[in-house]
């Protein structure tokens, strides 16, 4: 790692003066940033620790859910409050990296991680994302991994995170604090695609941080949602699709409202609610959801070796949908009477 | 320059307090092997990708690849040389010898650390839920069953069949 400078902050305030300075990164969990530091992806000249901040809580708030920034991503996907009322984002979360990193890893954080493309790690090689205008090898190299939709020339990158997928389902709620003041961010609008800058990841302006996620009461799925990881093997790998689904369903299997988001195919979460209003007043079955399909991958494109992502991401919604309708404990593993499926 | 300042750190570290001046850079992992001389935990990929540096902090699991040494200060480190009591193996200790869970043994201190995180944080009701939550630890060798079988014997879990509702693994199973 290249030395830098190392403080604490005891406060928010404290915290936010320490990043008026544009080479201060704030350090959570570090789970990335040390990585990114050790590859010199990332070189800030001073780390601001924002642990000791008081921003860890995991509760019910205005009748939806609270958490803090710093709070830890097992600590959330194990707090009751979660597994009970959002199944979906307790999935996600617990679908995503380790256990050792989860216990690290702060929620601020898991939205902030960069790009996991290799061309973006390997310092050796061109990459519009960590130094602007110097092209994307990956158009036309190593892409099994890569995005399929809202790509532009210049970035074919992905946010390899399952938490944000499930957050952006759940019309959750970004609140950033600068020393100029607080603003909420809707979570649609908080990462962004590449465009020609790639390089920004994400609307949080210089010398933001995130303080809290809320999201809002979503008790109407709790019986109905599924989180699908599809990977290169059965766990700790990133999600080539991953597919955030959730039903509220009428006594007879009628469609009231559907959220559908995806994950491993964007620079961002992927959510299409065109295709969530078509779903309304349909029933549950295949045909449904092959259109709500088609209607999230219109303008998918391949790159070579991530084609098979548009299949695979077409049935992966069908199948998330279909796991979704058969019930959350179906979802979990568990069939109707608490016994393994 | 600001850059070369030593930071004071505290840590208790297998039952003892010590107390050591690093560099801001100075990650966990390579305090508790360069400046503590206990070499027990091993540096694998030095990424957070093998678990080979799991240690735990306070009682929880955590790969000390990535963390600073700096931002542990005060807290409770235990690492594989801490698990036995006197000569008395730790239960997982003996439990990989009797399932014959390693082959190299590079592996075997971050997958001990991690199972006794695993068995701390009670979410295990299954074999598989223990494939699932040892994933953050890889064994090149292949020894997975057998590390299995050895943390499903400390769980005494007779019946792999899940009775309570378990976490999930969103993974695709069928």
């Amino acid at each position: 790692m290249n030395p830098f400078a190392f403080t604490q902050a005891t406060d928010v305030d404290a915290a936010l003066a320490a990043l008026l300075d544009p080479d201060t990164r704030p350090i959570a969990g570090g789970t990335n940033l040390l990585d990114l530091m050790k590859e010199s992806v990332m070189k800030p000249s001073r780390l601001v620790d924002i642990n000791n901040l008081g921003l860890d809580q995991v509760e019910e708030k205005d009748g939806g859910l609270l958490l803090g920034a710093l709070a830890r991503n097992a600590d959330t996907a194990y707090h009751p409050v979660v597994r009970e009322r959002y199944p979906l984002l307790s999935s996600a979360i617990l679908a995503g990296a380790s256990p050792q990193l989860r216990n690290m890893a702060s929620n601020g954080g898991n939205l902030m991680q960069r790009t996991r493309c290799v061309y973006f790690y390997d310092v050796g090689t061109a990459c519009n994302k960590r130094e602007p205008g110097t092209g994307c090898p990956a158009r036309e190299g190593l892409n099994r991994q890569l995005a399929i939709l809202g790509t532009s020339e210049s970035c074919i990158a992905t946010h390899p995170s399952d938490m944000c997928v499930a957050l952006r389902a759940l019309d959750a709620t970004v609140h950033v604090r600068s020393m100029s003041g607080a603003r909420d961010i809707p979570f649609a609008e908080f990462h962004r695609l590449p465009g020609d800058t790639p390089q920004i990841d994400n609307t949080l302006q210089p010398g933001e941080m995130i303080t809290h996620i809320t999201v809002p009461e979503a008790d109407r799925f709790i019986d109905h949602s599924a989180y699908i990881k599809v990977r290169d093997r059965l766990s700790y790998a990133f999600a080539l699709v991953s597919v955030a689904a959730a039903l509220d369903l009428d006594a007879d299997g009628t469609i009231r409202a559907a959220r559908i988001a995806l994950g491993g195919v964007a620079h961002k979460p992927w959510r299409i609610e065109a295709a969530e209003e078509a779903l309304v007043g349909q029933a549950v079955g295949e045909a449904a959801f092959l259109q709500a399909a088609e209607t999230i991958l219109q303008g998918a494109q391949g790159f070579g070796q991530n084609d098979f992502k548009l299949p695979l991401a077409r049935n992966a919604i069908v199948q998330a949908l279909t796991t979704a309708a058969r019930g959350t404990d179906h979802a979990r593993g568990l069939d109707a009477q608490g016994e393994q499926a | 320059m600001e850059h070369q300042q030593q930071h004071p750190v505290r840590l208790r570290i297998n039952g003892q307090d010590r107390e050591f001046n690093v560099e801001s850079w100075v990650t966990l992992l390579d305090l508790l092997r360069e400046r503590a001389g206990m070499t027990g935990t091993k540096k694998g990929c030095d990424q957070g990708q093998c678990g080979a540096c799991t240690v735990l902090v306070d009682g929880k699991r955590i790969n000390s690849c990535l963390t600073l040494a700096v931002m542990q200060d005060g807290r409770e480190i235990t690492t594989v040389e801490g698990l036995a009591t006197g000569e008395d193996l730790h239960p997982l200790q003996q439990a990989f010898i009797d399932c014959d869970a390693f082959q190299c043994g590079y592996c075997t201190p971050g997958q001990l650390c991690s199972a006794v995180g695993l068995i701390n944080e009670g979410q295990a009701t299954s074999r598989d839920d223990v494939r699932e939550l040892m994933s953050g630890n890889l064994c090149r060798c292949g020894a997975y069953p057998q590390i299995a079988d050895a943390v499903v014997k400390v769980l005494d879990m007779r019946d792999t069949k899940k009775t309570t509702e378990g976490f999930t693994t969103g993974a695709v199973l069928s």
